[in-house]
């Protein structure tokens, strides 16, 4: 026992002193796609701390985004040491209001600093800021696009490199591909929008396309009943109702790339996030296309972003700021974008050898940067799991069946209302 | 046991005995009793003082509100939608793993080849944990390539969106946690069928008694407080699993799936309304009480402990 606490002891003096003169930096983390992503993480900290001696990095990896959020939320109120965290893009309002974060403009004060902040696809920064402030670096993000499948489109007669350009084509090119067996059952659909797990995001574009945002830029106030926004639920609950190209009901998120690579759906809108993924598996060759448009193009982003927490000491922010500032240099961009399907977070990633070498093989990867200038930023308010729920659940009573979209949707904007009065 | 104590002790102080004995016996149950207090009793409490205040966040802090949640959870009707979920579930569930978890016991403690595979076999599901199971039926659910629809479409039925239609989805995830329950419930029947003695059924023989009068007249209330513990713990899983849901449904389509504890984690973690989600967990703490008492106190009066 003696010799035990004599070691501690030594332990203890012996490192305290080095302890004192380095900083740590601890950040949270999640991974919410496929892949051996926490090794990749674990290695760029590790090359970071060989080129700045005297900072160390804790990367922890904290699960989905929810669990990021809760985590890194816990940790703080615990009192234990984290400088900053890759939690979701729209979580902002939440870490805003529980008073947990500092904008990046605090720290980033050299000119050099200052030009890095203006270097990201301002459709990225769009969900990081707040009253003029950055408060959000965008790291891995991502949009919706269109894959379709290139034999199918063959089959049916249709061109198979000319994906649908508005949601008319959509319907004219889906109804072709739609294929039935001798008994009259589907047996492939035209196509399909996943709607349980991220339906806000889906419908997002949706009404993007028919020329509405779902919410002003201070989240305060949501656009749930416009008549835009309600044709545009409509569209989607068309798609299976009345054009009978989509399965009706809701479409389970987790298992649609499945469906689209086993030839059972000939499109599918769905997150760049899976782009990877789905060049693995498919069998057949597919193309990648920006969302079809009604009034106009469009598609929300969505992912996550580095956020620095208020309770460091100046030194730690600067630490903080040097990791963010590598972790996002063009070359990082470009490799982590290679490695996930995620977007490259700056148009000069899309400059880089590496970047443009893939691109050459693979332009499916170009698609989302070219879908940048429709963008909008992903439906983020004050109290936004709520306002979110309450236009997910409008969205799913809609598809199916048991509410008409004009009805969903109003019921969903006056809870809306009624929650963000407070912030008005 | 004070009387006890003083007459043994004739002739030393029965008082500083008695407060020896006394501590000894406390010392023994401070173990489980801070155990108990420390994650049960009075995080309880704390969920119960916590819902007559509101959420607090640095702009708002937390203030006295009284009954103000309980009115909110009255108003709610996604409150009122999953607990109807909720009962939903357990009069699907309960009865028939209750029924099947019997119909197995009965089955596999007969004489059989390979009954130890079988056994083996029946208690498979229970092994596996929740979130792996769910991701299985995930896909066996799926339209079209799911296992159901390839079975169904053999003899001709359209492909069915067995998950995204409201009005199959309780009955999907019922099936399933009646296919997971099953085998844990057998295992406790299973136990006290072989703790019957085989002379009541050589009696009964004797007298000539069918086997369905045997099992109607014997077995089955010499089961009784098997029933009883199985019933229990049917009721408290049906509020309590809710793992599949976040594989599954999560809640969809339209709160059609949504049970009141995935309902309480969604305002507490997605909501971050901790005092609306400590309403709500009172209300789940009094309910599942509330049945537990009747459950102990109807029952028991036709349960036979031997």
């Amino acid at each position: 026992m003696r010799t035990i606490l004599a070691a501690l002891a030594a332990a203890l003096i012996g490192f305290a002193p080095a302890a004192w003169a380095d900083i740590d930096l601890t950040f949270y983390y999640p991974v919410a796609v496929g892949g051996p992503l926490t090794k990749v993480i674990d290695g760029l900290a590790a090359e970071f701390e060989k080129q700045n001696p005297g900072i160390r990095v804790h990367p922890i990896y904290a699960g989905n985004y929810d669990d990021a959020r809760i985590k890194a939320l816990a940790a703080l109120k615990a009192g234990q040491p984290a400088q900053l965290s890759v939690l979701f893009s729209i979580d902002i309002y939440e870490l805003l209001e529980q008073d947990v974060i500092v904008p990046w403009d605090d720290v980033a004060s050299s000119a050099d600093d200052k030009a890095w902040l203006k270097s990201f696809y301002p459709a990225l920064m769009m969900n990081g800021t707040y009253k003029g402030k950055v408060y959000g670096i965008p790291f891995q993000r991502s949009t919706i696009v269109l894959y379709w499948n290139k034999d199918a489109f063959k089959e049916a007669g249709l061109d198979p490199n000319k994906p649908p350009a508005t949601w008319n084509e959509m319907t004219r090119m889906a109804e072709k591909l739609v294929k039935k067996d001798a008994s009259g059952n589907v047996s492939r659909w035209g196509v399909e929008v996943p709607s349980t797990g991220y339906a806000y995001w889906m419908f997002q574009a949706f009404a993007r396309e028919n020329g509405q945002d779902l919410m002003n830029r201070d989240g305060n106030r949501t656009n749930y009943d416009n008549p835009d926004v309600v044709a545009a639920l409509q569209y989607w609950r068309d798609l299976g109702a009345r054009y009978h190209v989509m399965p009706e009901g809701t479409v389970e998120w987790g298992t649609l790339r499945q469906a689209f690579t086993e030839g059972k759906t000939a499109m599918m809108w769905h997150t760049t996030g899976n782009l990877t993924a789905v060049k693995d598996s498919a069998k057949f060759p597919f193309g990648v296309a920006m969302l079809p448009a009604a009034k106009q193009r469009g598609s929300p982003t969505g992912g996550g972003n580095f956020y620095l927490f208020k309770k460091t000491t100046p030194e730690e922010r600067q630490a903080a700021l040097k990791f963010v500032k590598f972790m996002t240099t063009p070359e990082r961009a470009a490799e982590w974008s290679i490695a996930t399907g995620y977007v490259g977070t700056r148009p000069d990633a899309y400059e880089t050898a590496k970047l443009k070498e893939y691109a050459a093989g693979f332009p499916q990867a170009l698609v989302a940067r070219d879908q940048f200038r429709f963008a909008t930023p992903e439906l983020s308010t004050f109290q936004t799991g709520r306002v979110r729920k309450a236009l997910d659940d409008a969205i799913q009573a809609s598809l199916t069946g048991q509410k008409t979209p004009a009805e969903a949707l109003k019921a969903a904007q006056s809870e809306a209302d009624k929650l963000l009065k407070p912030y008005r | 046991m004070r009387e006890g104590l003083s007459h043994s002790e004739k002739g030393s102080d029965p008082f500083s005995i008695f407060s020896m004995k006394h501590v000894y016996g406390w010392l023994l149950l401070t173990p489980a009793a801070i155990l108990l207090i420390a994650f049960t009793h009075y995080p309880a409490a704390a969920t119960l003082f916590e819902s007559f205040f509101s959420t607090g966040t640095v702009v708002r802090p937390s203030r006295f509100v009284g009954l103000a949640n309980y009115a909110a959870l009255a108003d709610d009707p996604v409150f009122w939608k999953v607990l109807g979920n909720n009962a939903v579930f357990a009069l699907a569930t309960i009865p028939t793993s209750i029924a099947l978890a019997l119909l197995m016991a009965i089955w596999v403690n007969g004489k059989l080849p390979a009954r130890a595979l079988v056994r083996l076999g029946y208690f498979t599901p229970t092994v596996l944990p929740m979130i792996a199971v769910a991701n299985l039926w995930l896909f066996f659910y799926t339209p079209q390539i799911g296992l159901l629809d390839k079975v169904t479409g053999l003899f001709g039925s359209p492909s069915h969106n067995w998950l995204g239609d409201p009005h199959t989805v309780m009955a999907c995830l019922s099936v399933m946690t009646v296919w997971k329950e099953a085998g844990f419930f057998m295992i406790f029947y299973l136990a006290a069928l072989q703790s019957l003695s085989p002379e009541l059924e050589d009696a009964a023989r004797v007298e000539g008694a069918s086997r369905w009068y045997f099992f109607r007249r014997v077995t089955f209330p010499l089961l009784m407080p098997t029933t009883l513990f199985v019933m229990v713990n049917a009721t408290i899983n049906s509020f309590k699993l809710v793992d599949h849901l976040f594989i599954l449904t999560k809640g969809g389509p339209d709160n059609a799936s949504n049970l009141l504890l995935y309902y309480i984690y969604q305002v507490a973690f997605s909501f971050f309304d901790t005092a609306y989600a400590s309403t709500l967990t009172v209300v789940l703490l009094a309910l599942l009480a509330g049945l537990a008492l009747m459950q102990f106190m109807l029952v028991e009066r036709r349960v036979h402990y031997r």
